[in-house]
């Protein structure tokens, strides 16, 4: 078995008095899909933006390849808070697709694709263009390469922030419902980029509402319901035959 | 009445000299305020309460001030204090503050409405402190605030003809000048209001012009 890249051990969190995630553990593997499941309000969202410590767990750890994300050792070895910087570079590891894209307005496709890679990473520029243009044949949309993204359809403006997320060489992409406010006949190219990413051996964790996605793509469901992993297992099982009634409950909705 | 036209524009070299004052007084304060408006908004919505209230209560205090009595205040108070400066640094100090308070107001209130998700793209793609803000935030509220900044210029520009009092030999000075050596204040003031509404037509003009390009590089 590869190893994990990204992994979650006890995660909780609250807003106010509202417990969205209790305890939650999560791992997936270099090269394995994860896919995230389970009714609106059960913390996947939140669980995915934990990971990145856009929200900070309360209590828990996250490891990206065994390291500590939001906190680093000091020389002492006691372990401290990281400063804005650390984690800052340490979530350019992961590239996070959001539900609403997200863009940015003020730049042009490309400028969206090698903003990040050129002024975080500091990657030399020729060489993000380069491998920028490369995606953007990849998802198709090379004409758009100098289009702003006010010009763009829905699921284009998704791929093209799937690129995005592509184009930091990120370690583990962070779908966050990547096509829920996708009209329903945009859906089937964001989730076709997808599979072939899944398929060459990205990890990725996708939180979604595409069952029929999951069940293909993903090595392994977990179900998440109230803020608690209810069923974890590989899609045949968990769409064939789930343990837990919640499980069978959530999927009988949708047959 | 005959119409002595013919005495105003052969001031034109005294007229023109008030013109490019003006002119060149106005941009350079409108420049060096945005510059610091961009600072003084990060202030606004500064996370520690201290620094926030702070910064507020500046603004709405400059805000509710006349911009004559803020110019009087910086020409003869500091003279008071001891401090002497020319009158075209005083007059510039005052525009730039004086401006500056609006400025600010006008990208907080751009930021306010900017979607928080921009931001949060932006932390997500390792953006933090001033490079999130600089490459994240200021060029879209920049873009959002183009057309009140742009009235804001107007505003500083009509401002600016209060540098008069201090000395400074602005347009406005100069058509005074012109029309009290020849009595002429009919035609002197008529040219003055064509030479300003050139001066804001100017600014309306670059504005719509930013505005065709901003579109297009805005949330729809």
């Amino acid at each position: 078995m590869s190893e994990p890249v990204v992994v979650a051990q006890q995660i909780c969190k609250s807003f106010g008095s509202l417990r969205v995630l209790r305890e939650v553990d999560l791992e997936v593997r270099a090269g394995r899909t994860l896919c995230i499941l389970g009714p609106s309000g059960s913390g996947k969202s939140t669980l995915l933006r934990c990971l990145n410590f856009l929200e900070r767990p309360d209590e828990g750890a996250v490891f990206l390849r065994g390291e500590r994300v939001g906190f680093s050792r000091t020389a002492a070895g006691q372990e401290r808070q990281m400063t804005d910087r650390e984690l800052a570079r340490m979530r350019t590891r992961m590239g996070m697709v959001f539900q609403q894209f997200n863009l940015w307005p003020h730049l042009t496709v490309l400028g969206n694709l090698i903003e990040s890679p050129i002024h975080v990473q500091r990657r030399p520029r020729d060489e993000v263009v380069a491998e920028a243009t490369l995606l953007l044949d990849k998802i198709g949309l090379r004409d758009k390469r100098d289009a702003y993204p006010s010009r763009l359809l829905g699921g284009q403006k998704q791929r093209v922030a799937i690129a995005r997320a592509l184009a930091m060489k990120p370690e583990v992409l962070l779908f966050d419902e990547p096509t829920s406010s996708l009209d329903p006949e945009l859906v089937s190219e964001v989730l076709g980029l997808m599979r072939d990413l899944s398929r060459e051996g990205q990890t990725m964790i996708v939180v979604t509402h595409e069952l029929a996605f999951a069940r293909e793509a993903a090595d392994e469901v977990l179900f998440m319901d109230k803020g608690s992993v209810v069923e974890t297992a590989p899609p045949n099982k968990f769409f064939g035959s789930p343990d837990t009634p919640r499980a069978k409950q959530f999927l009988q909705r949708f047959v | 009445m005959i119409a002595n036209f013919g005495a105003v524009l052969g001031e034109w070299r005294t007229l023109g000299i008030g013109f490019l004052n003006t002119v060149w007084i106005c941009a350079l304060a409108g420049a060096l305020s945005l510059a610091l408006a961009a600072f003084v908004s990060t202030l606004l919505v500064s996370r520690r309460k201290l620094i926030r209230r702070a910064a507020q209560g500046a603004v709405d205090l400059l805000r509710a001030l006349p911009f004559l009595v803020l110019l009087f205040t910086v020409y003869y108070c500091l003279r008071v204090i001891g401090v002497r400066l020319s009158a075209w640094i005083c007059g510039l100090a005052a525009l730039v503050v004086y401006n500056t308070a609006y400025f600010a107001e006008i990208l907080r209130g751009a930021w306010a409405h900017m979607p928080r998700e921009q931001e949060e793209a932006g932390r997500a793609y390792g953006y933090y402190g001033l490079g999130l803000y600089g490459r994240i935030i200021l060029p879209q509220i920049l873009i959002a605030s183009g057309p009140v900044l742009g009235n804001q210029m107007i505003t500083l520009v009509k401002n600016s003809a209060f540098l008069m009092m201090i000395t400074i030999p602005d347009l406005t000075s100069m058509a005074n000048l012109v029309q009290a050596t020849y009595y002429i204040p009919f035609e002197t003031l008529l040219v003055t209001v064509a030479l300003y509404w050139v001066i804001c037509s100017a600014i309306e003009g670059i504005v719509r012009a930013t505005d065709r390009v901003a579109v297009v590089r805005s949330h729809e």
